[in-house]
């Protein structure tokens, strides 16, 4: 599974970083950055999950298979 | 080293004695109808606006009155949504909505950027600010907020019955800010008095709000020449040597930002904090879990957030209008009701209930788009940390007399009289 924020919508609320710290960070200015590329480590797909489907301004992308 | 003038001389001293602007006929009393005259001012909205908005929701999703000049009430998140992110036909430049409409040429900078802002310009203002309130830089207050939490409980000592509005929740908020501004502590009883006059006072003569305002900008005004004299790392000295295209900023700026953070940061919390402890207290079911499982507080909070959000923007339209079935006209206000989103059925499964281990909570209690609240970390750090304190310290507690409880009138909404009894 592979995570992309989507840098036009994304407004720095911060809720990816928030519930998935382990595959998201902040930049300077707190807006999201995906961790490693944007690769999601196997077992944490459910977090993955979770962090787009919190994102107030779906700005997250997930590809499956990837 | 060249001297800072910028202060000098009063900067208001060069604008027009009485603003430029429209005014409106100010119009109280109950609501007929509340589609066709709603007012958020009145008892019965400030109560309980839940009720109201739902049913709205169903009847009439984007509401109108002809208090204020004229103005719209979107309920469904669909149509709040698109709004927030339609910075070409709806304006910030007043983002609470009152009988006084400013001049057009006041955009695209407002009166107190960024949140008066809107683009291009908005960008650069808030791209200053950002830094301030990441997660991480506001991570620094945390041990401070956390055992100021703890003294105003100390002083519960020997109290049956305390109001956790009133002694508890507004103070956190007011302490963090101050001392993020660099201003003295035992302000915060005048800081409580502004942001009252700004939030509250809506409906008063205009000569009495210009007044009210005029306390406000006196009082940043002392404190921006005591940070002249002794320039210190806190966010008044930091806005005193920002830059912006290549010059500092303007008086009007400086001071319209200085007065946004402490009037927005401070309501607003508090709202959060106090509306969180009132569920909690009414709700025994809830407390007993989050205090056996203080795991769940990270959704428990979001859950809080999204239910009794305490905060509802405004924009003005640009231009005449047909949107979404209805027909805006130029300058009409709009309130951007964010609690009303964050309970449209058609977002938000449940939407009427409060779910503390709601996994999916994509609610909209800090705004959505480029005016996302600045301060949303710093507000989720004191509610946590609010909360945290107060359940680590006081398990159990009750609502000993509901009908005890009062909530603020206006555009930002949460108890402020909040009695409830702790032993």
């Amino acid at each position: 599974m592979k995570i992309q924020i989507d840098s036009g919508r994304c407004q720095g609320h911060g809720r990816c970083y928030d519930i998935a710290p382990g595959l998201f960070g902040d930049d300077d200015e707190g807006y999201g950055q995906v961790l490693g590329g944007g690769l999601v480590p196997p077992g944490q797909e459910d977090e993955a999950r979770l962090a787009a489907a919190n994102c107030p301004e779906r700005a997250i992308t997930l590809t499956q298979g990837a | 080293m060249p001297v800072d003038d910028r202060f000098s001389q009063d900067f208001r001293e060069a604008e027009e004695d009485e603003p430029v602007g429209t005014r409106s006929e100010i119009i109280t009393g109950p609501v007929s109808d509340w589609a066709t005259d709603f007012s958020h001012l009145e008892p019965e909205w400030s109560a309980d606006p839940y009720p109201i908005q739902d049913e709205l929701r169903q009847r009439c999703p984007i509401a109108h009155t002809g208090r204020f000049g004229g103005a719209w009430l979107p309920t469904r998140y669909e149509d709040v949504a698109a709004i927030a992110y339609d910075t070409e036909r709806f304006s910030s430049r007043s983002i609470i909505l009152s009988n006084f409409r400013p001049p057009r040429d006041l955009a695209p900078i407002g009166g107190s950027p960024p949140i008066s802002s809107d683009p291009p310009f908005h960008h650069d203002a808030r791209k200053l600010l950002l830094p301030a309130f990441t997660k991480t830089a506001v991570h620094r207050q945390e041990p401070a907020t956390r055992a100021f939490c703890h003294s105003l409980i100390d002083a519960f000592e020997g109290r049956d019955v305390v109001d956790a509005a009133h002694d508890y929740a507004q103070h956190i908020p007011m302490r963090v800010i101050a001392d993020m501004l660099g201003f003295p502590p035992e302000d915060g009883p005048q800081f409580r008095e502004f942001v009252e006059n700004l939030l509250e006072g809506i409906n008063l003569p205009p000569e009495e709000r210009i007044n009210r305002v005029g306390r406000l900008f006196d009082y940043l005004l002392a404190q921006v020449n005591e940070h002249l004299e002794n320039p210190r790392a806190d966010l008044t000295s930091y806005l005193l040597n920002a830059e912006l295209y290549g010059r500092k900023l303007d008086p009007s700026h400086v001071v319209g930002t200085m007065a946004l953070l402490l009037i927005a940061g401070i309501d607003t919390s508090w709202s959060a904090i106090g509306a969180s402890l009132w569920h909690l207290a009414r709700t025994p079911r809830d407390r007993e879990r989050l205090v056996a499982e203080p795991g769940l507080l990270p959704t428990a909070m979001e859950e809080f957030l999204r239910a009794y959000a305490p905060v509802t923007m405004a924009r003005l339209v640009k231009e005449d209008m047909h949107w979404h079935g209805v027909d805006m006209k130029a300058d009409d206000w709009v309130l951007l009701s964010f609690p009303a989103a964050n309970r449209d059925p058609a977002q938000f499964d449940q939407a009427g209930d409060v779910i503390i281990d709601r996994e999916i909570n994509r609610h909209a209690a800090f705004g959505l788009g480029i005016h996302r609240c600045v301060g949303s970390h710093l507000a989720r750090m004191e509610l946590r940390v609010g909360l945290e304190v107060w359940l680590e310290r006081i398990p159990a507690f009750t609502l000993p007399d509901p009908s005890a409880v009062t909530w603020a009138a206006g555009q930002i909404r949460g108890p402020r009289r909040l009695p409830l009894r702790i032993r």
